[in-house]
């Protein structure tokens, strides 16, 4: 460790081995048999779960529950896996406190619900460690679908169409599938390769081919895809950053949050990493949020995060801004950056925002403002669809689907966050992969219309 | 401050609360260590006849049923009586009540059903200065093999006979411990009171079996590869007991008779309700054997803060005070109605009720938009299922409909008290009526 906390610039090292180790464990360290079963049993086994309803894959959680209550976490991973095959991941990532955990009848008799997630993943991790996988392919059909982005949507589509006996092929920008799982979440949400794991262990189902490198709109056509296949299932997220366009916005250092975390998440040493002394996020969502925490857990000493609205617009959830706080993270709200300077002319030193005012006659900036020293600047204000054909009809940046996930373009279907209608989770891209998949089992068996 | 001082046939001990002869009570070490708690008495854990002890297993002697996280609610044994040496054991019994004077010293026994055995076992037990004896009829397992324990329980006439034998060969009170493993507990209480008994305790253990190890198919505990019935106690026996107890209490020829009540005690209102069907005082073992003696002080604490709020100044003040209100079904009131009424404040809407009525009832709860349960007056039976469900105390309740109220569910006003034996649908009723 030559570096330390202090130490100016952009530079690695800056922690010993052991607080690396430390700072990027599990955040929620997993249930053991005996805390799961005591956590089991505080589920009242509600008649008509609001836990199920507010779930988007709508896991039968009652019923999971009660298998590990009754020793049987096995077929609680079965129930879970049955409505949303990466249940492992979403366990971990899951905002249950404003999902599953926030409706459930505990949560409003005491203030303390019950430990779904937690419970989630003793199920899931229990199976997963066991030797194959848990469900079988029907008879192979001789269909063959094209699946663009092996993210948690295609990743969920390939599944279920494998499962009903069509063939999925998968065709993923990247070298590695996982998607936003293996690229985007922080790293201590899913610690020891969780994702790559994961992904292994859906394969393992067969009858899904995955081809890297493969982006659509460079090489990739989509004309092609729906001459050559059965269906087309589009779910390659966002791939583009909305830009900042503010002035300095090109010095060294001042750089996208998706760009750094990804570099974190695919780090095999995390001592080798840079990071400033004092950084600066700017954006109010969960990207925003992961990179803060991980910019203190890389041993930054000041990180402060800006969002431009008030907490009442922050779209992360308050456990993550809690937990940003409880790291170290100060949160900044009513403020956007107008200069990003440069004392070198080359690297950032501060970052310039003006108070914003957000009222009635609508959103602006107001005369006052302040500096704050930066040596390295992540920008998290939003993703953007890339690549996508422009014959698709798209709304707010994102492709038109219909409840089924089908695009306007017969025999196209899309889901994740590419697509219309979700809440930019890992959960809902699950559940739109596997609907769509659904929708398109139904239509090539002449189900549906 | 509620005098708990306690007098059970002619025994006095400084509160109602004893151990129950068992394993907590078969060492002069363990019970020194529970009057040093605050225990108002022993029954020392049952002596055999002279000679080489029993045997136990070395395997495991004891299986459980658990509550949420592994709250013990029941326990099974397979130990048998004393496995010590007679002498010692009645040495050790000598020095103890020697040390605690103002506490009952009861010694169980066990020996086989011949009069010689009983000659010889009395007058060495008396001579420790012990208060009293029970007589060990219940134990379900093991010795019942040997024609001992509740293989005498389950015969009348041997009760009456060995209690005889011992009230005409010792000074001692005897106390006549029953087996609950037997169809009516009234016969076996009746026939110890014939053959002379001061008093009954109940209940022992009841015959079981805990659990099976699906991998081994065998029942637990498990003793190499195999397992027996043994006696079950606890708080899951409770109900069973305070049946088994209130029974003794209001039958006409064993009313009045003292009674020790055992089974389940775990806290001080156990002990209460236990009094209030006509125990004298109680014994305690499972709680002791799972938290340790000291539970003694909130046993204490409990009975006597209740007995000031309630104004008993004394334990018989208690005693049997809820006897009269154990009637037979026949007897009880036809003409009460009472309702279901769900608090909607104090609904968290997790629908127990709804399942439990709409599936298994009488589908009288209604759920509608929101979430929210409504009790259906005209289809609603009061059968309380719904307020046993409820997670949430007090949330459900049961309203009485006052005289002249109309119930919904059969249209006719609620009337007077009127119950089977005059009910126009029994078909003997038309005699009584004549």
């Amino acid at each position: 460790m030559q570096n330390s906390q202090r130490t100016p610039g952009v530079v690695p090292g800056r922690l010993d081995d052991a607080t690396y180790r430390s700072n990027f464990d599990d955040l929620h360290p997993p249930l053991d048999a005996h805390e799961a079963r005591v956590a089991a049993d505080r589920c009242y086994f509600c008649h008509d779960a609001p836990c199920m309803d507010a779930c988007p894959t709508a896991i039968d959680i009652p019923m999971f529950i009660r298998q590990i209550q009754s020793g049987d976490p096995d077929n609680a991973a079965r129930t879970i896996f049955e409505q949303n095959i990466l249940g492992g991941m979403c366990a971990r990532v899951c905002p249950t406190e404003t999902l599953c955990e926030e409706v459930c009848v505990r949560q409003t008799a005491e203030a303390k619900p019950v430990e779904i997630g937690q419970l989630q993943r003793y199920a899931t991790d229990q199976l997963m460690a066991k030797e194959g996988h848990p469900f079988q392919r029907a008879e192979p059909t001789g269909r063959r679908i094209a699946v663009v982005g092996a993210g948690p949507a295609g990743l969920a589509c390939a599944h279920r169409l494998a499962l009903k006996g069509h063939s999925a092929v998968i065709y993923d920008a990247r070298k590695k599938a996982g998607g936003l799982n293996e690229f985007g979440i922080a790293a201590y949400k899913a610690p020891n390769n969780f994702a790559e794991a994961e992904v292994q262990w859906l394969l393992g189902l067969g009858g899904i081919e995955i081809r890297y490198g493969e982006k659509l709109g460079e090489g990739l056509l989509l004309e092609e895809l729906q001459d050559e296949y059965d269906a087309v299932f589009l779910g390659m997220g966002l791939a583009g950053v909305n830009a900042l366009r503010t002035e300095g916005e090109e010095h060294a250092h001042v750089r996208d949050a998706v760009e750094f975390i990804a570099d974190l998440r695919q780090a095999t040493d995390l001592s080798t990493l840079p990071v400033g002394r004092d950084v600066v996020v700017i954006g109010g969502g969960m990207t925003a949020v992961d990179a803060a925490i991980q910019s203190k857990l890389l041993g930054a000493e000041n990180v402060t995060m800006v969002y431009r609205r008030g907490r009442d617009r922050l779209s992360a959830s308050t456990f993550e801004q809690e937990l940003a706080t409880a790291k170290g993270v100060k949160i900044v709200l009513n403020a956007q950056p107008v200069a990003f300077n440069s004392e070198d002319g080359e690297t950032v030193s501060s970052v310039t925002f003006a108070y914003t005012e957000d009222g009635a006659t609508g959103f602006k900036l107001s005369e006052e403002t302040f500096t704050v020293k930066a040596d390295q600047v992540f920008k998290a204000i939003g993703q953007s669809l890339k690549g996508v054909p422009g014959v698709l009809e798209t709304t707010g940046g994102k492709i038109v689907v219909d409840a089924a996930g089908r695009s306007s373009i017969s025999g196209v279907w899309a889901g994740g966050d590419c697509a219309s209608g979700g809440d930019d989770l890992t959960v809902t891209a699950v559940a739109n992969g596997r609907d769509a998949a659904e929708d398109i089992h139904a239509m090539l068996t002449g189900a549906a219309g | 401050m509620a005098n708990l001082a306690s007098e059970f046939v002619g025994i006095k001990s400084p509160n109602p609360f004893w151990l129950a002869s068992a394993p907590p009570t078969d060492k002069e070490y363990n019970v020194r260590r529970a009057f040093e708690a605050g225990w108002g008495g022993v029954v020392w854990k049952t002596l055999g006849s002279e000679g080489p002890p029993v045997v136990n297993v070395s395997g495991p002697r004891y299986g459980a049923i658990f509550g949420a996280d592994r709250r013990l609610l029941g326990l099974n044994n397979i130990e048998l009586i004393t496995d010590r040496p007679l002498q010692q054991n009645l040495r050790e019994i000598k020095t103890v009540k020697r040390d605690y004077p103002d506490r009952a010293m009861v010694v169980s026994l066990m020996v086989p059903c011949e009069e010689e055995a009983w000659k010889a076992i009395l007058p060495v037990v008396e001579e420790t200065g012990a208060d009293g004896i029970e007589l060990n009829f219940g134990c379900p397992h093991g010795m019942a093999e040997r024609g001992m324990g509740s293989a005498v329980g389950q015969v009348p006439e041997y009760i009456e006979m060995v209690t005889r034998w011992c009230k005409q060969n010792t000074r001692m009170p005897v106390i006549v411990k029953l087996t609950p493993n037997i169809t009516n507990v009234v016969y076996p209480a009746e026939a110890a009171k014939r053959g002379g008994a001061d008093a009954v305790s109940l209940i022992n253990t009841i015959n079981s079996i805990t659990s099976v190890d699906l991998d081994a198919m065998s029942p637990e505990p498990m003793i190499d590869g195999k397992g027996t019935h043994g006696g079950y106690c606890g708080p899951a026996v409770k109900p069973i007991a305070l049946n088994m107890v209130a029974e003794i209490a209001r039958h006409a020829e064993t009313a009045g008779m003292p009674i020790s009540g055992i089974g389940g005690v775990t806290t001080w209102r156990d002990a209460a309700e236990f009094m209030a069907l006509g125990a004298g005082n109680v014994q305690v073992c499972t709680a002791v054997m799972t938290y340790g003696f000291r539970i003694v002080e909130e046993m204490i604490a409990g009975l006597s803060n209740w007995m000031d709020e309630k104004g008993y100044a004394s334990v018989d003040e208690v005693v049997g005070r809820a006897v009269p209100n154990v009637t037979d079904w026949q007897f009880l009131n036809l003409n009460y109605v009472t309702k279901a009424e769900i608090d909607q404040e104090a609904c968290i809407k997790c629908g127990r009720c709804y399942a439990a009525c709409e599936d298994t009832s009488h589908q009288a709860i209604l759920m509608k938009e929101g979430r929210v349960f409504e009790v259906d007056d005209s289809e609603c039976v009061a059968c309380n299922l719904c307020v046993n469900v409820c997670p949430v105390e007090g949330c459900i309740t049961m309203r009485e409909l006052s005289k002249g109220e109309t119930d919904e569910r059969t249209g006719e006003p609620v009337s007077d008290y009127g119950n089977w034996t005059e009910h126009p649908n029994n078909p003997g009723a038309s005699c009584a009526a004549e």
